[in-house]
């Protein structure tokens, strides 16, 4: 158990080095951050001096190890565009990302396991026939009409839901919360839902068809000649059987969740890691492209190694395998 | 026999509905079993044999449904009950032991928390009880150890194991009635003796009937008390095993006798009859046996034969028939 998780986390570290790599090289080449910095009558002396600063013209490799020695200390420079520290932006945005996210996925989570859990046990019934139907919707729109959907629907002509921003938020330490206001909640729903849809539609699905095949195994059988009740069974024993491949899938699509952030951030101006990547982007903010990069791939990788641990703990084949290995 | 027998099957039919029309898988099957009795239930795959378990316990899968007949546990009928009224007797009134006991545990439990919770569903006990019990079945399944052994998963036991524990959690509620679905079919030969040699003890001791399903007449000959020989979703031939065995009465059954592994362990299973058992979809008029009987004659092809007593045995076969029943026509 031990061994395996050094392992896991060895090989979690190499993945991190690798994205770090790709990161500093693509950013570090995609065109001098210097001209995006200074206005046009900057003299040539002047720019030169400020690429002394920045440790531009050390050689590659230096500057490589720089960033990483920088990047595991969580220190990413200063933004170019707003010449403050990229970390203490990413702490300004950060819970915008984070509450929006949690709550999308405790969207997906707790709406697609009951609808994937009822479809798989009445599979002829209209209900579940509904849930499919719709969750077809889900899997085919992309997410940005969604959005656009819901904000017509909601905040144009019912008028019941904000259309953009977080709504009144709550400041506690360096954190800002949208949870204990009503219109920070109201705020959350449509993002929310735009965002967790996806998500949901998958999770119902793959419920469904892991219950489908879970339903049908020797020990189900079993334990309805056991004579134990259909909740028993349903959720007992069926249940937890479909619950390792659903860990996975729904571990993989929380990392999805925060990169897709991107675009439902953009439809709903919201003030998250995400809106900050594309206004990075589009000042060509080398630093905070690069942090954002690194930032997404961490929690990728750190929902991997849970989803992982969490494997080890549902099933006690994988314990003994993992003792061994 | 004055006694209620344990089980009561009257003219029980089993049917799917398909798209060409409706298929009787299993076809006026009737047979008693007293309490203490195994009764052996033989016949080549796909004779119905399963489906006849299945559907004494209710656990049909649809569109498969019991079209027919009456099932009668004690005296008590329940064929026609609710499927909240014969969940409860699932695991309690009647155990069941499926096939293969490598895939009848869930592996995700326990083996001690899987038979806890069928005790506990079944019996009024605390959660220290029933592992109390539950330790006591264990050893007398013949469990090593346990008390350790039942924390233990699925998984960390040999199949031989396994279906000792399957056992345990048949027994565990005192049923009046187990139905074991060819038991020892997935073990190792060497071990598959063990399992029956427990299984007739554990039901002598308690009383409990047996309906033992299996194609292996050896297993059948150790231990049953009597036979019925299944084909194709119909009973060809029903009597003491002694009898069945050394003086079978249908051809059929003589057929599968020729099949038992000689001592030598050399005679292929079923290979004496030539020909395969027709479908479903496919069973010729009359004696459904006719085009694989070496004794087929006009009748045969025209009329199906009942059951008719010879005997001890009930045997469905024209060449048993009373010489003054009706003649062919
Ligand atoms: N779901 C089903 N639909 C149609 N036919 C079925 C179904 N399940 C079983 N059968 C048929 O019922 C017959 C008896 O099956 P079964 O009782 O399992 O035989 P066995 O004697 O080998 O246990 C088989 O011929 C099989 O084709
Ligand atoms: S009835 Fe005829 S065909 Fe059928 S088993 Fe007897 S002799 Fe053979
Ligand atoms: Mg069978």
């Amino acid at each position: 158990m031990l061994a395996f998780t050094i392992r896991r986390i060895f090989e979690a570290a190499i993945v991190m080095l690798t994205v770090a790599l790709m990161a500093f090289v693509l950013f570090r080449f995609v065109g001098d951050p210097v001209n995006q910095m200074v206005g046009q009558d900057t003299t040539l002396a002047e720019r030169e001096e400020l690429r002394e600063r920045l440790g531009l013209n050390d050689p590659v490799i230096v500057q490589f190890g720089r960033f990483i020695w920088n990047a595991a200390r969580y220190d990413f420079g200063i933004s170019y565009q707003v010449k403050r520290p990229v970390t203490s932006l990413i702490a300004e945005r950060f819970p915008a990302t984070f509450e929006l996210a949690v709550t999308a996925a405790l969207f997906a989570v707790l709406l697609g396991i009951p609808m994937g859990v009822y479809t798989g046990i009445h599979r002829d019934s209209w209900l579940s026939k509904l849930f499919l139907s719709v969750s077809l919707i889900g899997i085919s729109l992309p997410t940005f009409l969604i959005g656009i959907l819901l904000i017509y629907v909601f905040a144009v002509q019912l008028g019941v839901l904000p259309s953009f921003g977080r709504g009144e938020v709550i400041r506690i330490g360096g954190w800002t919360t949208g949870f204990l206001t009503a219109s920070g909640l109201k705020a959350l729903i449509l993002p929310a839902i735009t965002l967790g849809l996806f998500q949901m539609t998958l999770v119902t699905r793959l419920v469904r068809s892991q219950m489908l095949e879970v339903l049908r195994t020797d020990y189900i059988k079993f334990a309805r000649a056991r004579g134990l009740s259909d909740r028993a069974v349903n959720f007992g024993h069926a249940l937890k059987n479909t619950l390792i491949p659903v860990i996975t899938i729904i571990g993989l699509q929380l990392g999805a969740i925060i990169a897709f952030a991107i675009i439902t951030e953009t439809v709903f101006q919201w003030p998250g890691m995400g809106l900050m990547f594309i206004q990075a982007v589009q000042n060509a903010d080398i630093p905070v492209m690069s942090a954002y990069l690194m930032l997404v791939a961490f929690l990728f990788v750190l929902i991997n190694l849970i989803v992982d641990l969490l494997y080890v703990w549902i099933d006690p084949r994988v314990r003994i395998y993992g003792r061994e290995a | 026999m004055t006694e209620t027998p344990a089980l009561s099957v009257r003219n029980l039919r089993v049917e799917f509905p398909t798209r060409r029309g409706t298929l009787a898988a299993v076809d006026d099957v009737s047979f008693d079993i007293a309490p203490g009795e195994v009764l052996g239930i033989v016949g080549e795959s796909g004779a119905g044999k399963s489906l006849t378990g299945t559907a004494i316990i209710g656990l049909l899968e649809p569109p498969g449904r019991v079209a027919g007949g009456e099932i009668r546990l004690n005296g008590q009928r329940i064929d026609n009950l609710s499927r909240e009224a014969m969940r409860p007797i699932r695991g309690k009134r009647i155990g069941m032991v499926f096939q293969d006991p490598l895939t009848s545990l869930n592996p995700l439990y326990r083996v001690g928390e899987q038979i806890i919770e069928t005790i506990r569903t079944h019996l009024p006990m605390t959660e220290r009880e029933a592992r109390a019990r539950a330790i006591e079945l264990l050893i007398e399944v013949g469990i090593q150890g346990a008390e350790r052994r039942i924390d233990s998963y699925p998984h960390e036991f040999s199949g031989g194991m396994r279906q000792r524990v399957v056992l345990a959690l048949a027994l565990c509620a005192e049923p009046e009635l187990i139905i074991a679905d060819e038991p020892t079919t997935a073990l190792d030969v060497s071990i598959q003796a063990q399992i029956i040699q427990l299984l007739k003890r554990l039901c002598r001791e308690r009383g409990t009937a047996v309906m033992l399903i299996t194609h292996d007449m050896g297993v059948i000959a150790e231990t049953a008390n009597r036979v019925a020989v299944m084909y194709a979703g119909r009973i060809a031939e029903i009597g003491p095993v002694r009898e069945v065995i050394q003086s079978a009465h249908h051809p059929y059954t003589r057929g599968l006798m020729g099949a038992i592994p000689s001592i030598e362990g050399t005679g292929d299973r079923l290979t004496q009859i030539p020909g395969s058992m027709p479908r479903l979809t496919a069973i010729p008029k009359g004696c459904a046996f006719n085009p694989r009987c070496p004794h087929a004659f006009d009748r045969c092809r025209v009329e199906r034969p009942d059951l008719m007593p010879v005997d001890h045995s009930l045997a469905a076969c024209w060449l048993v028939a009373p010489v003054s029943a009706e003649p062919p026509r």
